[in-house]
C-alpha cells in the first residue's frame, strides 16, 4: 500500500498552492539536499509531464529549490527560495523535457560542488507523498509496503555484512532486499526494505561504517 | 491495514466503534505511537485550518490576482439574510473558498486531502460544528474519519489530479467531508459509507483544467460546491437513502474514469477551461508571450 498514515491524507500542513506540485516537490528536494549532505554549486532541475507543464503556476521550481536547502513544506520562505539560493550561491538551472515517464509528476534532481556530484528521481504521487525512484542513476525498486533504508556504499566486500549484521544485532527483520553496482569496485546502493521502526541511532551506526557513503530512510 | 471501505465499515459496526476510532488505533499502531501523540498530531493540523480561514475572512487575494476575497463577499451575504440555499451551506462555501484562497496565496493550509482541495473538509467541519455542538474531540474525529476514507481512496484509486483528474481530488474531499458529516450527527458506519458513495458520484468525471497551470481558476469555487454537496449528500443518507452502488465500486469507477482521461484533462493547462480564450489571455498576462509558447 502506497500511503500507510493517515497524515499522508490529513495533511502535510504546507505552503500552497498543491500538495503534488509544491509539497510533493519540497519533499523531492529535501530527500536530495539531505542525501548530497551539504550545500551545493549547482542544482540542475529537469521535469517530466504535469511538472513541466504547470510548474510555475504551482510554485513546483522554488519548492524543489527551498527544499533542496531544507526548507520543509510548511517554511513560509519557500516563495522566496529562489532569491535565498543566489544568495547562498547556488546556480540554479531548470530544464522541462517532454521524454515519457511513467508517472506525470516526475523531477529529476542533479546536484554537485567541487566534490561531487549526486542525482536523484522523484515522482510526486498525489497528496504530498512521494517516491524516489532512481538514484545517481540506480533504479530503485521499493514495494511501499515499510521503511526502506537506503545505503550507498563502496563495492567492498564486507559492506552488505557490515549492515545486515548492525540489523541483526538490533533484531530487525528484513523484508526485501536490492543490491547494484554500475561498475565492479565501485559506487554501490543497497536498499533494504525492514519490517520494523529504523531509530536514528541505527542509523548513525551504519552511518560510520567505513565503506558507507550515505545512509537515509525512505517510506516513514 | 484496512483495504476498503467495506472492511472498514465492517469493523467499526462489528465492533461498535466510529470509523475515527478505528483510523486512530491504525494510526498508532502504524507509528508504534500513542493515542495522545496521534490525536495530538491531528489537533495541530485542526489549528493550521482555523488560522487559515481566519486569516481568508480578513481578506486575501493571490500572486496573480486571479483569485481573493470571495470568503468575505459570500459572509456578508450571508449576514445580510438574504440567502436563498441556507446559512450552513453557505457557511461552508465561504470557508471552502476562504481555505483555498489562502492556498492560493501561497500561505499555510493543510492538506485534505489535497492543496487544491484543501477547503471542503474545513469548510465542513466549521459550518456544522454548531449546529452539531461538536467539542475539540469532535472536530478531530471528523478529520480522522475523512481520512479513513481519503486512505481507502488513495491506496485504491488516486487522489492526484494529474492521475485522475478533479475527481480525484475534490470529488474523493467531497465523499470524505460527507463520510465526516454523517459520524458527527450520530449515523451509522453504514451511512457514512452511503453519503461518500452518493457525494462521489456526482463528482465523477470531473476533469483537472487550471487556469495558466495555477490552482486558483477553477479549483477555489470547485471547493466551494465540493462543500456542499457534501452536506447534501450527507442528509441524503442521514434520511435513509441508499446508494445502489458500493462505496468501494465507484471509488473503482472513479479510477477507472481517471485512467480514460486523456492528459490534456489532468492537471496539464493543455485542455478544458485552462484553453479557452480567455484562459489563455489570462495566461499571457500573467507569464508573458513566451511560456505560452511552450505549452
Amino acid at each position: 500500500m502506497k500511503y500507510r498514515s493517515v497524515f499522508d491524507i490529513i495533511g502535510p500542513v504546507m505552503v500552497g498552492p498543491s500538495s503534488s506540485h509544491t509539497a510533493g516537490a519540497a519533499r523531492i528536494g529535501l530527500m536530495a539536499g539531505k542525501l548530497f549532505g551539504r550545500t551545493p554549486r549547482l542544482a540542475h532541475i529537469t521535469f517530466y509531464g504535469s511538472f513541466a507543464d504547470t510548474y510555475r503556476g504551482h510554485g513546483t521550481d522554488v519548492a524543489i529549490v527551498g527544499g533542496i536547502m531544507g526548507f520543509d513544506t510548511f517554511d513560509l520562505r519557500i516563495p522566496q527560495a529562489l532569491d535565498i539560493a543566489k544568495e547562498r550561491g547556488i546556480e540554479v538551472v531548470f530544464e522541462t523535457s517532454d521524454a515519457l515517464t511513467d508517472h506525470p509528476n516526475t523531477a529529476r534532481v542533479h546536484l554537485e560542488d567541487e566534490d561531487g556530484t549526486f542525482e536523484i528521481v522523484g515522482i510526486s504521487i498525489g497528496g504530498g507523498t512521494i517516491e524516489i525512484t532512481e538514484l545517481n542513476g540506480f533504479p530503485l525498486k521499493l514495494s511501499g509496503g515499510g521503511p526502506a533504508l537506503v545505503v550507498l556504499h563502496h563495492d567492498r566486500f564486507g559492506a552488505i555484512a557490515a549492515v545486515t549484521g548492525i540489523l541483526a544485532r538490533h533484531e530487525l527483520n528484513i523484508g526485501h532486499m536490492e543490491v547494484s553496482r554500475h561498475e565492479k569496485g565501485k559506487q554501490a546502493l543497497m536498499a533494504i526494505e525492514i519490517d520494523e521502526h529504523l531509530s536514528k541511532d541505527v542509523l548513525a551506526e551504519i552511518e560510520r561504517l567505513p565503506q558507507i557513503e550515505r545512509v537515509a530512510i525512505f517510506g516513514e | 491495514m484496512f483495504k476498503s471501505v467495506e472492511e472498514l465499515v465492517r469493523t467499526a459496526t462489528e465492533r461498535g466503534i466510529p470509523i475515527s476510532e478505528v483510523m486512530i488505533e491504525q494510526e498508532v499502531h502504524v507509528r508504534r505511537s500513542t493515542r495522545e501523540e496521534v490525536v495530538g498530531m491531528m489537533e495541530r493540523n485542526l489549528e493550521v485550518m482555523e488560522e487559515a480561514v481566519a486569516r481568508a475572512l480578513e481578506g486575501v487575494t493571490s500572486v496573480t490576482g486571479l483569485t481573493g476575497n470571495d470568503a468575505v463577499l459570500m459572509t456578508d451575504y450571508i449576514r445580510s439574510g438574504k440567502s436563498l440555499a441556507g446559512d450552513l451551506i453557505l457557511d461552508a462555501v465561504a470557508k471552502a473558498i476562504g481555505t483555498n484562497e489562502v492556498n492560493a496565496a501561497m500561505g499555510r493550509i493543510c492538506a485534505t486531502p489535497t492543496a487544491g482541495s484543501a477547503g471542503v473538509v474545513p469548510g465542513t467541519l466549521f459550518a456544522v460544528k454548531e449546529r452539531l455542538e461538536m467539542d475539540r474531540d469532535a472536530m478531530v474525529r471528523y478529520l480522522f474519519t475523512s481520512g479513513a476514507f481519503g486512505f481507502v481512496v488513495a491506496n485504491n484509486a488516486s487522489i492526484s489530479g494529474a492521475a485522475g483528474g478533479c475527481q480525484a481530488e475534490v470529488g474523493s474531499a467531497t465523499g470524505m467531508a460527507a463520510a465526516a458529516i454523517v459520524e458527527a450527527a450520530g449515523g451509522t458506519p453504514e451511512q457514512s459509507a452511503t453519503a461518500f458513495a452518493i457525494a462521489l458520484k456526482n463528482m465523477l468525471g470531473l476533469v483537472c483544467d487550471p487556469v495558466a497551470g495555477l490552482v486558483e481558476v477553477p479549483c477555489v469555487k470547485r471547493n466551494a460546491m465540493g462543500g456542499a454537496n457534501a452536506i447534501v449528500a450527507a442528509d441524503m443518507a442521514l434520511a435513509g437513502i441508499t446508494s445502489r452502488i458500493p462505496c468501494d465500486e465507484v471509488i473503482s469507477a472513479m479510477h477507472e474514469i481517471g485512467q480514460m482521461m486523456p492528459t490534456a484533462l489532468k492537471e496539464t493547462a493543455r485542455g478544458g477551461l485552462a484553453n479557452t480564450p480567455t484562459a489563455r489571455r489570462l495566461e499571457r498576462n500573467i507569464f508573458g508571450e513566451k511560456e505560452n509558447v511552450q505549452k
